[in-house]
């Protein structure tokens, strides 16, 4: 790992001033994903700001009945919150379909979202990636592609985002909240702060250099049943092949692009009265399967379409 | 950087580099070599303490970040003649074979049983329900630990046995 200063900071606005002005500089809340790059020194920040002890860790009702969760509040706590089960399953789910118990105690919801891609060529330093070390190329164009993107990739990169609770935040619709270095703060949709690769897969989301995500702030939830569905090479504690977040109405898919996929095809399928799986086989018209992730096509439809029907069974 | 981490009851004060993690401040610094240093990436579980109670992964943790923090490790759990019911269950059923894994499956199982008796949720019990202590319920929670000897239904029979002691 290499060397680094620390600093823990006294409140948000502080952390985001020390961010902006210092070269280099990465928050740090549960540091499972950003610690494990930093050892592979994929990831070489020159100083860290500590943000675990902020207060921003309540989760709260809002005014219009929707729910705010604090960034730094852990994967663990979220899913177990007695609001967001009873409301919000699909987002319990999901989370407890992600890592290990140990790593959702200690992640937080902001370094979730952040969370960089699972890419065997992201990890491998001897190999070229352009995520990792911009206009050197992606190996995995011709290589170990199995687990890669189906929309919205380019020649630049076809890593997909792993965060399985990201899929159900953006099938509910919410907003993620941000301070930024001027002081001000800002909501960002869901479907707005992850960014598809183009040609600079290193930019990851909209996010300005020093802003931090203080809350992800949920909207009432919609009317109808909720489900997560994730496929993955064994029972538990791996990443996923493909993975579908249904709240009524409202469908993303995980594991399918470089940020959560929301099903927009199949919103406007649906609502117009095709079946579950008319609707998802029309979302995947806009598929581009390299080969080796042929099979994700099947995968996704009969995923999918399964979960949209067991969620509006169990809805309304 | 000067820290102080609450060890097994005792306040210890350091002097460290950021970089040192939680796991290598016990094992290096406070001689505490029963947390085990499997793949140093939070894949394989045997790095688990408890910190306030919670298990986590103390390799990727910073030592930094934890200072104020109460952390029990595997010497905070028993002792040869106090073994802790988990401990004894591991014992009376075999569950492990080189051993390497076990501290992190013993800490792993303490921090579990708490989420389970508290009703934390889990992929094997929907989010209405409350958990039972069946095989699957453990196999998923303890997913986290690895037993590269394979020693699983043993670990599971143990814990289940240990579960019924500390009920």
């Amino acid at each position: 790992m290499r060397a680094f200063t620390y600093e823990r900071a006294g409140d948000a606005k502080a952390a985001v001033k020390a961010a902006a002005s210092t070269p280099g500089a990465r928050f740090i809340a549960g540091g499972t994903n950003l610690l494990d790059l930093m050892k592979l020194e994929i990831e070489t920040p020159a100083h860290l700001i500590d943000v675990s002890r902020l207060n921003m860790a309540t989760i709260e009702a809002t005014l219009d009945g929707g729910l705010r969760i604090g960034a730094a509040t852990s994967n663990s706590t979220v899913a177990a919150d007695p609001q967001v089960r009873a409301r919000y399953p699909v987002l319990s789910q999901a989370i407890v379909a992600g890592g290990s118990p140990q790593l959702r105690n200690k992640a937080s919801v902001g370094g979730n979202l952040l969370q960089r891609t699972r890419c065997a060529y992201f990890y491998d330093t001897s190999k070229p990636c352009n995520k990792r070390a911009p206009r050197t190329g992606c190996s995995a164009l011709e290589g170990l592609n199995r687990n890669a993107a189906i929309f919205g990739a380019t020649d630049h990169c076809i890593a997909t985002h792993t965060s399985d609770m990201a899929v159900a935040l953006t099938a509910l619709g919410a907003n993620v909240e941000t301070l930024m270095p001027s002081g001000q703060s800002r909501t960002l949709p869901m479907l707005v702060l992850h960014r598809l690769p183009g040609e600079t897969p290193e930019i990851e989301t909209c996010l300005e250099t020093g802003e931090l995500i203080t809350a992800v702030v949920l909207p009432p939830p919609p009317p109808g049943g909720q489900i997560y569905r994730k496929v993955r090479d064994r029972a538990s504690y791996a990443g996923g092949l493909a993975s579908v977040a249904v709240a009524g109405r409202q469908v993303a898919l995980g594991m399918v692009a470089h940020k959560p996929w929301r099903a927009s095809a199949v919103e406007t399928a649906l609502a117009s009265g095709a079946s579950p799986a008319e609707a998802i086989a029309v979302e995947l018209e806009g598929a581009s399967p390299l080969g080796r992730n042929d099979f994700k096509l099947p995968l996704v439809a009969r995923l999918a379409a399964a979960a949209i029907s067991e969620a509006n069974g169990r809805g309304a | 950087m000067k820290t102080t981490i609450h060890v097994n009851g005792e306040a210890r004060s350091l002097d460290l580099d950021p970089r040192t993690t939680l796991l290598d401040a016990l094992r290096e610094h406070l001689k505490l070599t029963g947390s085990k240093k499997g793949c140093d990436h939070g894949q394989c579980g045997a790095c688990t303490v408890l910190v306030n109670g919670v298990r986590i992964n103390s390799c990727l943790s910073l030592a930094v970040m934890h200072d104020g923090d109460a952390v029990t490790t595997i010497e905070g759990v028993g002792t040869p003649e106090h073994l802790h019911p988990i401990q004894t269950a591991f014992l009376t059923h075999d569950a492990y074979q080189c051993g390497y894994c076990t501290p992190g499956q013993i800490c792993s199982t303490i921090g579990m049983l708490s989420e389970l008796s508290a009703g934390a949720p889990s992929q094997e019990t929907p989010p209405g329900a409350a958990p039972v202590l069946s095989d699957a319920e453990i196999r998923e929670r303890m997913s986290g630990n690895i037993c590269r000897c394979s020693a699983y239904p043993q670990i599971v029979a143990a814990i289940k046995d240990a579960a019924k002691v500390m009920a």
